[in-house]
């Protein structure tokens, strides 16, 4: 099994109002979450990228992904104060270019002794690109053959140094692509950083087959996990890769208590304060599509129609037809007599594993076994301290039964995620 | 004229590259020792060596109090991307990063991105003003006070305090705000190197800390003056300014040379002038121009640092301290502190706080 963390910032599955809840933006809070992964022998911390700040409304939105510090430069940090925990940065193929990013990858697995990961993300959002050059946007389709490109290409440039240390030039000149020259920094200690994909559309699944070595998914059912894991490894063999070069590590949350049923209980407690009377009137607008400020959100739904193509919530996707999810809502409302906030509780939230220690420690290990999962990437709901008690007191078991490390056998993130080393191609 | 004004040393540490940490992190812990105010970490996609801004960010939790500043290049850079990285290395240091903006002027570098040819020096300096400015707007873009964690309205931030920056240059345009919140000294501390015309035209305009080339110290004294009164024609204070004359340094295997000196010229690669001597002529140098009035400091690259860095810290350095001419201890924690300037305040706070009272 493998497992990695999540830094969770500020968004709608954190709880910022919690008295233990610390900065979001502090280098302490990064480097405490990232110290208790290590302690927990996780195989890697994980950041995402903020590009622009979401807006709600025609404003900033004022609490969802306000304020992220810049990734990269936050894990080279981290590679000062912790010593074997893979380091992995989000980073958009749609606003940088291969070249500069590609060395700066390089770098971190310098810096690190080959610890660097890139989760490659893409964007379609000409929100976001009015903060860069481009400006404009890459439609869905281009947005892959960009990435995919971009991938190959910081392949190119990683190999263009012999593994002896030589420097040879360079030359790539491709659709999206034509660059030439000599690359500054020599081949990264891990052969190429580990690449990770996120998200799980079926353009996104064959890019994660082709290019990948861990995919970053969302988490399902059993059923539903255990599908997925039977189509993405499925992919494979026509890249001429083996199963286990490309890992699945769905992003889940974790509750435990003492029992089932306190868990249960401190889960619960965490979805009311996850979704505040603010964040449910927020989250019914992005479904609606208007503003409903004036509505009461310990009151029933709004008896109106949805707006469709609206752009009330800028830099995040909207997802599904808006009137289908109005009409599941109001099912759900009146069938359990649910208030707005509770719909919005009862709908939205998804958390993955609550129990006791125990009985998650078995759940995780059934989706392993079950091959639903190589792993999981923790986001946890508490900045710097919500890993705590999963590393305490869940990881201890999954240790026992040998479904977990106890201690880590090699030094790089490919070797805690036994992934080959690539063969250089010069 | 300011003859009594803090003497201001600093360090450039690159040289030959070095591809692990460690290199990075004695040196950096050298010039701390001497209290130096900052080391420098100088950049280039077109010469090996690793991402300075990344170096120093990996050096940044295992120093204390020294300045950090890598070389940051901004044509074929985005902006946007610059400016957080730059504000997330004054998070990570907790108050101690500036940026030496630079430009990349030659076609090998244009081919290594592949999206515009190369520029006249003029027009690319004009960006990396442009960059500056824009950066110091996004710096500035999130008030101080902006997080609110207002459990009672459900707040976070208060947006109020979150400013879109608008910002239109030549050859790129910048919408805003930042995504990383205002940085610990609210805007990190801009280096530029002056030794060109364009380049001086920048520093004048958005430079904290402007580094400067000369072989006297009349000749120093009167590049000084030159750019404080292009500030101050800018609308800044000159004294919010400060000016350090680059030398190259060569302190050789003697104690003292036997013909110590200067020469002009880019005779290596480092910028500035060529300086031959022993530890004690280089203090010597040093007192005497700083006492001359003709600069703020000095920022000396070492041609050899792991030999000469050693040399600048403990022989150059101490003998300064001992005459008193420079401090022995960091008196603050951020950079902006050692330098003797003021944290600025939010440009859009001080605005909304003007609309308010009209």
């Amino acid at each position: 099994m493998h497992l990695a963390a999540h830094f969770p910032g500020v968004n709608n599955t954190t709880v910022w109002a919690d008295p233990r809840s610390r900065s979001q933006i502090d280098f302490s809070s990064f480097e405490q979450l990232a110290r208790t992964a290590e302690r927990g022998k996780f195989d890697f911390f994980f950041l995402a990228e903020g590009l622009r700040l979401r807006e709600h409304n025609g404003r900033v939105h004022d609490l969802d992904v306000v304020g992220r510090p810049e990734s990269l430069t936050v894990l080279n940090a981290l590679a000062a104060v912790t010593d074997r925990l893979g380091l992995a940065a989000t980073v958009n193929a749609t606003f940088n270019e291969p070249y500069e990013l590609a060395r700066r990858l390089a770098t971190l697995d310098h810096l690190s002794a080959g610890r660097a990961a890139w989760n490659v993300v893409t964007s379609s959002d000409a929100f976001t690109g009015e903060n860069f050059r481009r400006g404009g946007y890459l439609d869905r389709a281009d947005r892959y053959t960009r990435a995919a490109e971009f991938v190959a290409t910081a392949r190119e440039l990683w190999d263009s140094w012999t593994p002896d240390g030589t420097s040879r030039p360079f030359a790539h000149e491709g659709p999206q692509f034509a660059i030439s020259g000599e690359f500054t920094v020599p081949r990264p200690p891990q052969g190429h950083p580990v690449v990770i994909q996120a998200g799980d559309s079926d353009e996104g699944r064959e890019f994660a087959a082709s290019a990948a070595d861990v995919i970053f998914t969302r988490h399902g059912t059993l059923e539903a996990g255990r599908d997925f894991y039977a189509d993405v490894k499925a992919r494979l063999a026509a890249y001429g890769r083996e199963p286990g070069d490309l890992k699945i590590m769905p992003g889940v949350t974790v509750v435990t208590g003492d029992t089932d049923a306190e868990a249960q209980e401190r889960a619960a407690g965490i979805r009311r304060q996850q979704v505040s009377p603010q964040n449910a009137i927020l989250t019914a607008e992005q479904i609606w599509g208007t503003d409903l400020s004036a509505y009461d959100p310990d009151g029933p739904l709004p008896a109106i129609d949805p707006v469709p193509d609206s752009e009330i919530t800028q830099g995040r996707v909207r997802h599904g037809d808006p009137f289908a999810i109005v009409a599941r809502w109001r099912a759900i409302s009146e069938a359990k007599g649910l208030s707005l906030r509770q719909t919005v509780i009862e709908t939205t939230t998804r958390q993955s594993f609550i129990g006791s220690p125990r009985t998650v420690a078995a759940e995780l290990t059934a989706f392993v076994d079950e091959r639903a999962a190589d792993g999981f990437i923790l986001v946890p709901h508490l900045t710097p301290s919500g890993l705590d008690d999963f590393v305490d007191r869940v990881v201890p078991l999954l240790q026992e039964s040998g479904a977990f490390r106890t201690e880590y056998t090699g030094s790089t993130l490919r070797s805690h995620l036994g992934l080959p080393e690539p063969v250089w191609k010069g | 004229m300011s003859a009594r004004t803090s003497l201001h040393l600093a360090a450039e540490i690159g040289g030959p590259p070095h591809y692990d940490a460690g290199h990075y992190l004695r040196l950096a812990r050298l010039a701390e020792d001497g209290a130096l105010d900052y080391v420098t970490l100088g950049d280039s996609f077109a010469r090996p060596g690793l991402d300075a801004l990344a170096v120093l960010a990996r050096v940044a939790p295992a120093t204390d109090r020294i300045g950090l500043v890598p070389t940051v290049t901004t044509t074929h850079t985005e902006p946007f991307h610059v400016s957080s990285a730059v504000a997330t290395l004054d998070w990570v240091s907790r108050g101690r990063a500036g940026w030496s903006a630079d430009v990349s002027t030659t076609e090998a570098e244009a081919r290594l991105f592949g999206r515009r040819t190369a520029a006249p020096p003029a027009a690319l300096w004009q960006e990396a003003g442009e960059v500056a400015d824009v950066s110091g707007r996004l710096w500035d873009s999130w008030e101080d006070d902006a997080e609110i964690r207002d459990t009672a309205t459900g707040r976070f931030i208060d947006r109020d305090k979150l400013h879109y920056v608008d910002f239109e240059g030549a050859t790129f345009s910048v919408r805003g705000p930042a995504i990383v919140p205002r940085p610990p000294q609210g805007r990190p501390v801009t280096v530029i190197d002056a030794t060109t015309g364009p380049a001086r035209e920048a520093a004048a305009r958005h430079a904290d800390v402007v580094h400067i080339r000369a072989t006297t110290p009349e000749q120093a004294a009167a590049v000084r003056d030159e750019v404080r009164a292009k500030a101050a024609a800018h609308g800044r204070d000159p004294g919010a300014l400060r000016v350090l004359v680059a030398l190259t340094v060569d302190l050789g295997d003697m104690e003292t040379a036997p013909e110590p000196g200067l020469e002009s010229g880019p005779r290596l690669a480092g910028r500035g002038t060529y300086f031959r001597g022993g530890p004690v002529d280089l203090a010597d140098l040093i007192a005497q121009w700083h006492r001359a009035g003709a600069a703020d400091g000095f920022h000396l690259t070492p041609i050899t640092p792991e030999r000469d860095l050693e040399r600048i810290v403990n022989g150059t350095v101490a003998l300064l301290q001992h005459r008193s001419l420079f401090r022995t201890f960091h008196p603050g924690g951020t950079l902006r502190e050692h330098l003797g300037l003021v944290r600025p305040a939010s440009r859009y706070a001080a605005a909304r706080a003007v609309a308010k009272e009209v």
